[in-house]
């Protein structure tokens, strides 16, 4: 069977799904639990500066969108770092980093951004015996009014000057948390490159407003008739998520600095595509707060198998695996040529391929009058519209057309030559093919 | 079940007093809120959808499932209503197995159609209990329509005529309205009095009167009525009963299903009503299926169900003859009765075996006897006093398209119509189309 184990920056897990920085890992009693239900490591809730503890809002603190059985697919939340004293939480940290040794326990931090409030922090974190420190430079409400979080993240120069200042101050290994409220993520992680990162992480949550109450008139979630933007995560996240990794992944300034992928793992085959992309490992907030810490029991199970299947026996083999494919649309065959195909074997004559694409797009499928759909070839762009609303998975694929055969909508043959935007005739600045 | 009476002959109180509300709960109990929001989900909005297409109404399902989905229950009730103002009841007695839900694309993938009809039920059930009528009235036109009958039929077309805002009047033999609804739908579908509500508030679009207790041939005439009004509809359904034309059948407790069925109906206390200890039940529709099924939750010992010919050509669907068969309901095909035995009262019932081949249907020597201390006929019911001045097809008024009859200012429909199929639905689709046409040709 596979090993699931890994060695992400020296910091050794049975397994590469850790939970991250978030309400499950904020105290001892929770990140026991997560360990017992096999959970191969945790970023703790993110500590704050020694004194006052952090306030939060009573609530409602989350708000949610959901899809067919109200199945959770973005969550949004207002909560701020941990509410606890700081001393109760690395206590905490001490006793299960002592008990479970094996584990990753990585502490995150977020203190004010002044050199001597890090310096203060790390040695206390040091002292628990911790594997490492995240620096949360993601938070997109409440902290970053006060000027953490993602207003550090936002500016490239703060993310190297403080990552410095805990390179500086600290052998833990450093893992820098990325907020992808920012237009070009390569920037920031590119500063805790050159201040010195270990890795960086990401992404945290999104800016985002879940809904409106139309009776209030307010933003959801509502306290006290007034509500205000959080940060949103969960599936509906995850393709921004695997974007942003692939970026860093594939950038040649970054594409050395190790990577924890977050936002919308919610099972093996979304972590396995995090880890195809680059991550080392992953994370995992909503899923495990939608559903509780069993789930990575299926995570554990399904990615072995799946490795198994490919025979892989180390999850070295196939971390970044997908990075060389990944490329500019400009580089893309513009010569490569499928067509829809519907298997009407497995078609339960809903229709939603035609209307889709009668409607909306091609005109490229036709219906009988006993509800017989099939693809006009020569209207076929192969946009895939009917294949993502299709109810039935598997039912419509894409066909590839064999080099040599005609493309009914062109009336040109598929050509056995790569060709692409860069030397294409429409191109003003193509250049000719050598 | 526990019998209180196990007594031969028939009698009443058979059962606990609270076994008869038990007994005839709700078929299709009602869904609540959440799981109307999970079956709705379950709906692919599909593209002309297959089971708009069987449903005799044409009701936007994808688009009320949608409703419901959205949490808009009462837009949802107004998207049914609209096709169909009878939505409330059809919910109810509608056989879904054999119409929108067996089209359902979902009964094709899975074998799990969308539960369309509970979820009609759920948003119709959601708007009437505000007892709010969602149609208004257009102003009066100065026509006036007669229709006769206030069934399915009736109603439906009483109703889309009033709301064009024409005058109608509604004449029904009976001195209640709702016809079948009324009179003949099993107990269990129809629970709580829903037919005499959903006729109140029907009556509510108003520019309608009911002119209950008049026949038509004895009461009022055709001939009048068209003096009188500028158009007249027929729904009068099928009043008599078709006859076994055996020796003995004038004897005591062998009596047609449609009038148990009936008394049922209008009895508030069922422990009052009597019913054999055994019960034979002769025809293989939904009346034999739910005279059977009602006599069985009485409290009737054994009851047995025969029909002439196989299982298959029953109309009954497979669905009914299931309830049939889980409520106790022995079902025996290929046979047909010869003699009533009795003395006074029935007692026992003679039958041949039939093959069904090229010859038709013919009775084999092979016989056989049941016990029987009541027997329901239940072979069909026949129209009854058709007024001499209309076109007869078959048994029914004959009609053409949109239930024009031969007569220029007469339509007919429903059940007493030479088109459809004898169900709920089809008589309030009938009766709608007609009162379309009605409306065109008077406003021409
Ligand atoms: C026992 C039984 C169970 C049934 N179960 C179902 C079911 O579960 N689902 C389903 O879809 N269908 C069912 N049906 C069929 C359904 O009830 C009928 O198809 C439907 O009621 C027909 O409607 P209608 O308006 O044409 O006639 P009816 O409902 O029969 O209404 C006719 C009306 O006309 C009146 N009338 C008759 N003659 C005269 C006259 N001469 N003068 C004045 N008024 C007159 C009657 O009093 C009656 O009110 C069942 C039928 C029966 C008998
Ligand atoms: C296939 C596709 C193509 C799109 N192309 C364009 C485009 O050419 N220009 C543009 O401004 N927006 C484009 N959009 C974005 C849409 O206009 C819209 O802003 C976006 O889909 C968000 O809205 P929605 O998710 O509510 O549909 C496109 C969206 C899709 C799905
Ligand atoms: S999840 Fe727990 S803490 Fe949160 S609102 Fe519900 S009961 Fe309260
Ligand atoms: S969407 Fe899929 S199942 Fe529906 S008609 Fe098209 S091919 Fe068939
Ligand atoms: S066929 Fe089924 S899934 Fe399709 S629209 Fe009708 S109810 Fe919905």
């Amino acid at each position: 069977m596979a090993s699931l184990q890994s060695n992400f920056l020296g910091i050794k897990s049975p397994n590469p799904f850790w939970l991250a920085s978030a309400p499950p890992t904020d105290k001892e009693y929770n990140v026991r639990r997560a360990f017992e239900a096999g959970w191969g490591g945790v970023v703790w809730k993110t500590l704050g500066s020694e004194g006052p503890p952090i306030v939060n809002v009573n609530g409602p603190r989350y708000g949610a969108i959901w899809g067919a059985d109200r199945r959770l697919l973005g969550l949004n939340n207002i909560e701020l770092i941990t509410d606890r004293p700081l001393e109760i939480n690395l206590r905490e940290i001490k006793a299960v980093k002592r008990d479970y040794p094996d584990r990753a326990v990585v502490a995150s931090l977020m203190v004010p951004c002044e050199e001597g409030a890090w310096k203060a922090i790390l040695p206390l974190v040091e002292e628990t015996g911790a594997d490492g420190v995240e620096l949360n430079f993601g938070c997109p409400h409440g902290m970053a009014e006060r000027g953490m979080g993602s207003a550090v993240g936002q500016v490239p120069e703060y993310v190297e000057m403080v990552t410095r200042w805990v390179k500086e101050t600290t052998r833990m290994p450093c893992i820098v948390k990325l907020t992808p409220n920012i237009s070009d993520i390569c920037q920031p992680a590119h500063a805790a490159l050159k201040g010195g990162a270990d890795a960086v992480s990401l992404i945290n949550t999104i800016t985002s407003v879940t809904g409106v109450d139309l009776d209030l008139m307010a933003p959801t979630p509502t306290i006290d008739g007034k509500g205000t933007h959080g940060g949103y995560c969960g599936p509906a996240v995850k393709p921004i998520a695997l974007n942003m990794v692939a970026q860093i992944a594939r950038n040649p300034i970054t594409r050395d600095i190790p990577i924890s992928g977050i936002g919308g793992v919610t099972n093996w085959r979304d972590a396995a595509e995090f880890m195809a992309l680059g991550a080392g490992n992953v994370q995992v907030c909503t899923a495990a707060m939608t559903y509780g810490f069993k789930i990575v029991q299926e995570m554990i199970s399904g990615l072995s198998e799946w490795m198994d299947e490919k025979q892989y026996t180390s999850i070295d083999q196939f971390i970044g695996g997908a990075v060389p494919n990944v490329t500019d649309w400009q580089y893309l065959n513009l010569n490569h040529v499928t067509k829809a195909r519907i298997n009407q074997d497995d078609c339960i004559k809903c229709g939603r391929c035609y209307a889709a694409c009668e409607d909306t797009s091609h005109q490229a499928i036709s219906i009988t009058p006993d509800r017989i759909f099939e693809v006009k070839d020569d209207e076929c762009v192969a946009c895939n519209l009917c294949v993502n609303v299709c109810p039935v998975e598997g039912c419509i694929t894409m066909e590839t057309l064999p080099v040599g055969a005609m493309d009914e909508r062109t009336g040109i043959p598929v050509s056995a030559e790569h060709g692409d935007w860069t030397t294409h005739p429409n191109n003003p600045s193509a250049q000719a093919a050598e | 079940m526990s019998q209180l009476n196990q007594g031969s002959g028939v009698v009443s109180a058979r059962l606990q007093a609270n076994e008869y509300k038990d007994n005839f709960l709700d078929l299709h109990p009602p869904l609540d809120p959440h799981e109307a929001l999970v079956a709705a989900d379950r709906c692919y909005f599909c593209y002309e959808a297959p089971c708009v297409t069987s449903c005799p109404t044409d009701i936007d399902i994808p688009l009320f499932i949608r409703q419901i989905a959205t949490g808009t229950p009462e837009a949802s009730a107004k998207t049914i209503l609209a096709q169909n103002i009878l939505g409330g009841m059809c919910a109810r007695v509608c056989p879904t197995e054999t119409l929108c839900e067996e089209a359902c694309v979902r009964e094709i993938a899975e074998g799990k159609p969308v539960d369309i009809g509970r979820l009609q039920r759920f948003a119709t059930d959601t708007l009437m209990q505000t007892g709010e009528h969602p149609f208004v009235r257009q102003a009066e036109t100065g026509k006036t329509v007669a229709v006769v009958g206030a069934g399915p039929a009736g109603l439906a077309c009483a109703h889309r005529l009033a709301m064009h805002g024409h005058a109608v009047r509604i004449s029904d033999a009976n001195l209640k309205a709702g016809g079948l609804n009324e009179f003949g739908i099993a107990a269990y579908k129809s629970t709580n009095e829903f037919a005499a509500s959903e006729v109140d508030w029907l009556l509510k679009i108003g520019g309608i009167e009911l002119d209950l207790g008049k026949t038509l041939g004895k009461d009022i005439y055709l001939e009048g009525l068209l003096e009188d009004f500028d158009a007249v509809f027929l729904g009068m359904g099928l009043g008599g009963v078709n006859e076994l034309g055996l020796s003995g059948e004038e004897k005591d407790h062998v009596i047609d299903a449609v009038s148990f069925i009936h008394d049922l109906r209008q009895t508030k206390d069922l422990s009052t009503l009597p019913v054999g200890r055994h019960v034979v039940v002769i025809g293989g529709g939904m009346t034999a299926v739910d005279a059977a099924v009602q006599s069985k939750l009485l409290g009737a010992q054994n009851v047995h169900l025969v029909y002439r010919r196989g299982r298959e050509r029953m109309n009954a669907s497979k669905y009914e003859q299931d309830i049939a068969a889980s409520r106790g309901v022995n079902i025996i095909t290929n046979a047909e009765p010869t003699r009533i035995i009795g003395n006074g009262a029935v007692q026992e019932i003679e039958f041949s075996y039939t093959v069904d081949g090229l010859l038709g249907l013919q009775r084999t020597d092979d016989t056989f006897r049941l016990k029987a201390d009541q027997v329901f006929k239940a072979i069909g019911q026949s129209l009854t006093g058709v007024p001499s001045l209309l076109k007869i097809d078959g048994r029914k008024i004959a009609v053409s398209e949109n239930g024009k009859t031969s007569h220029a200012k007469i339509w007919a429909g429903g059940d007493c119509a030479s088109h459809g199929d004898d169900l709920t639905v089809t008589a309030v689709a009938e009766g709608r189309d007609a009162a379309e046409d009605i409306h065109r040709t008077l406003m021409a």
